[in-house]
């Protein structure tokens, strides 16, 4: 079995007496890639610095490696962190910087120095020793506070948002360094994102957050394809989320008409939401045998890797359809969902579920 | 128009400014110091800074200057140090606060201290009232520091704690998540970081009061000549412009030194905000 390396029990954490989180409990098993990802506010900043030592939290515990660290100061926990505006130090060049946390535990010089060797070369910044901090790309300067961070060889690795700043591109080629790299160190890293594509990337498991709770835990597969609740469907990606009956096991009622499905257990004529990702529409000819609704394109949007278009069907439902295939406003369309694309969601019944509406999310992530 | 001669007739009026009330003084400074009576050009004037008279103002005033700095670093550093970390709404109004006096007359505030520090003056009034023995610092070079340390220590506030704003709450938590404890993080982080925004703050203190006249001839009863005094002498008293202008040629390159020093640490925008 694997090891628990951080264990959160119990975490409740104000603000100026607003909630940030309530009684949060989070388990991360040593060597696995986790990422916390939500809107702004979500409390996923908050876990991350509960974790690294910054805050302390009002209730509950903190465990690392099996032992209480609650109230451990960051200088003597045995993580590091990469902060979202990297946090090095100005007055320093590339290697003091990197030298920094191994000079305080008293490393010998050349110790100090292999290790800024090796890891400058682990993120690709080979003779970069002497640089000022002041000259180097905002990519670059991340590899640096990833090397300060890694070379004082901790179990886990905490990154806030450090690709933030960066441009689409840089931000890509990064994920992929950020993969190798936890591949090659073989430590845990703990990632924290609103961006739900670098959640996707690089994560083993992802863990969605809003308003202090976590909405559902689980791999990238598993968030994307089977989202617990309306606010992680849409918070993963696009998708169409619909009002429906669950007539029987494996069949269900959309817009008047009976889908097949794969999900089960919900009960007879029970309504429920379902979650249907809009490249999982398919667009047939009206006439077509297998068309189940009907309806006329309204908007085309090019995407590039595709056409982001918008179908309104007789009874008035929109459906965002994504497809490589144009399909012209005006055209008359039927609409068919294979049953393993349909994801049957329960409807939302108490407050605290409520608190998971996506609106309000949305609303709260506007602000 | 294009935007490179709207400029320079934006420009304009400081220019002119400038040149009738910088350049033009500078030029004549530099010609009487480099002259004497018949016109005739000479360094003697500027030489005349060995004379031990002259020498010993220099000394005397740098000392003095020297001594108000310091006190003024140590007054000034754990104000700013404190302003950063509350870190409340309140913080920017108590700073306010300490630059108040600033907004008041100089000489007005000098004048506050001789009322204060007088033979019989309120704080010895009030000892008095208590039986406790009298202080009788008035022209003395302690009240001399007093008045140059309560005239410029906003000068040192400012711009410690400006540069002290700007080390962001990351950087010092970036090094305490490397493992430094506090004190570390004070030696290796805060306090090197802070040495624009001091060095700055020295600038403004020592420059001011190495050639201050007001202070010294009020709080030190002409007893202290300082070489602003000096300086003022030769121009008011004994109407020797030439011997005025050569001391003051060998003050403004002393200045030029200690800029020169002190430039290779200052971040340029720190004194913007006070200028």
């Amino acid at each position: 079995m694997e090891n628990k390396l951080i264990d959160l029990v119990h975490i409740t954490k104000y603000f100026d007496n607003e909630m940030v989180l309530d009684d949060f409990n989070l388990s991360i098993k040593e060597n696995s890639f986790v990422t916390l990802l939500g809107p702004s506010g979500c409390g996923k900043s908050t876990t991350l610095r509960i974790i690294g030592g910054f805050l302390t939290p009002d209730k509950g515990q903190v465990f690392f490696d099996g032992m209480d660290i609650t109230n451990v100061p960051p200088e003597k926990r045995l993580l590091n962190t990469v902060f979202q505006k990297y946090a090095l130090f100005q007055h320093m060049n590339v290697a003091e910087n990197i030298a920094f946390g191994l000079k305080i535990k008293k490393k010998s010089k050349e110790y100090i120095n292999d290790k800024i060797k090796y890891a400058l070369k682990l993120v690709n910044l080979d003779g970069y020793e002497k640089r000022d901090i002041n000259m180097l790309s905002g990519g670059q300067q991340q590899r640096i506070a990833i090397a300060r961070a890694i070379v004082n060889e901790p179990k886990l690795l905490l990154l806030d948002e450090p690709l933030g700043a960066l441009d689409l591109k840089l931000r890509q080629e990064m994920q992929y360094e950020l993969i190798r790299l936890k591949n090659e160190l073989g430590i845990t890293f703990i990632y924290v994102t609103h961006d739900q594509e670098e959640a996707l990337t690089m994560s083993d498991t992802i863990v969605v957050m809003n308003q202090g709770y976590i909405q559902q835990m689980g791999t990238p597969e598993q968030i994307y394809n089977e989202p617990e609740n309306a606010f992680v469907a849409t918070f993963i990606g696009d998708s169409n989320i619909v009002s429906g009956k669950m007539i029987e096991d494996y069949l269900v009622e959309i817009s008047g008409k009976k889908f097949k499905c794969i999900d089960a257990g919900f009960g007879i004529n029970k309504p429920v939401d379902i979650v249907i990702r809009p490249e999982d529409v398919e667009i047939l000819p009206p006439n077509s045998d297998n068309a189940i609704l009907h309806g006329r394109m309204t908007h085309v949007i090019f995407k590039g890797e595709m056409y982001e278009m918008l179908c309104v069907t007789d009874d008035g439902t929109e459906w965002l359809v994504h497809s490589t295939v144009l399909h012209e406003p005006g055209k008359e369309v039927g609409i068919y969902v294979e049953p393993q694309n349909i994801q049957i969601m329960n409807k939302p019944m108490s407050e605290d579920e409520k608190a998971i509406d996506p609106i309000i999310a949305e609303a709260e992530y506007n602000e | 128009m294009s935007s490179k001669s709207k400029n320079r007739i934006l420009v304009m009026p400081y220019t002119i400014w400038m040149i009738g009330f910088i350049i033009i003084p500078l030029i004549f400074v530099v010609c009487y110091g480099l002259t004497n009576n018949n016109n005739a050009f000479t360094i003697e004037n500027v030489m005349s800074f060995f004379n031990p008279i002259h020498l010993k103002s220099f000394i005397k005033s740098f000392k003095l200057a020297f001594i108000s700095t310091i006190i003024c670093v140590i007054l000034a550093y754990p104000i700013a140090l404190i302003f950063r970390n509350s870190k409340t709404k309140q913080s920017s109004f108590i700073v306010y606060i300490f630059i108040l006096p600033m907004w008041m007359n100089g000489l007005l505030r000098i004048y506050a201290w001789l009322t204060l520090i007088e033979k019989r003056g309120v704080i010895n009034l009030i000892l008095s009232y208590f039986h406790l023995p009298n202080i009788s610092i008035v022209n003395t070079e302690i009240a001399i520091v007093l008045g140059m340390v309560y005239d410029l220590l906003p000068f040192m506030i400012l711009p410690l704690y400006n540069a002290l704003m700007k080390i962001n709450d990351d950087t010092i938590n970036g090094a305490r998540d490397l493992g430094a404890n506090e004190l570390q993080v004070f030696s290796k982080i805060i306090f090197p970081l802070s040495i624009p925004g001091m060095v700055s703050g020295i600038t403004m203190v020592f420059i001011p009061s190495l050639t201050t006249v007001a202070i010294s001839e009020m709080l030190g009863g002409g007893n202290f000549l300082l070489i602003g005094n000096v300086i003022e002498r030769e121009f008011l008293i004994t109407s020797n412009w030439h011997l005025g202008s050569g001391l003051s040629l060998v003050l403004i390159i002393f200045i030029f030194i200690v800029m020169g020093i002190t430039n290779k640490w200052t971040d340029k925008d720190e004194e913007a905000v006070i200028i």
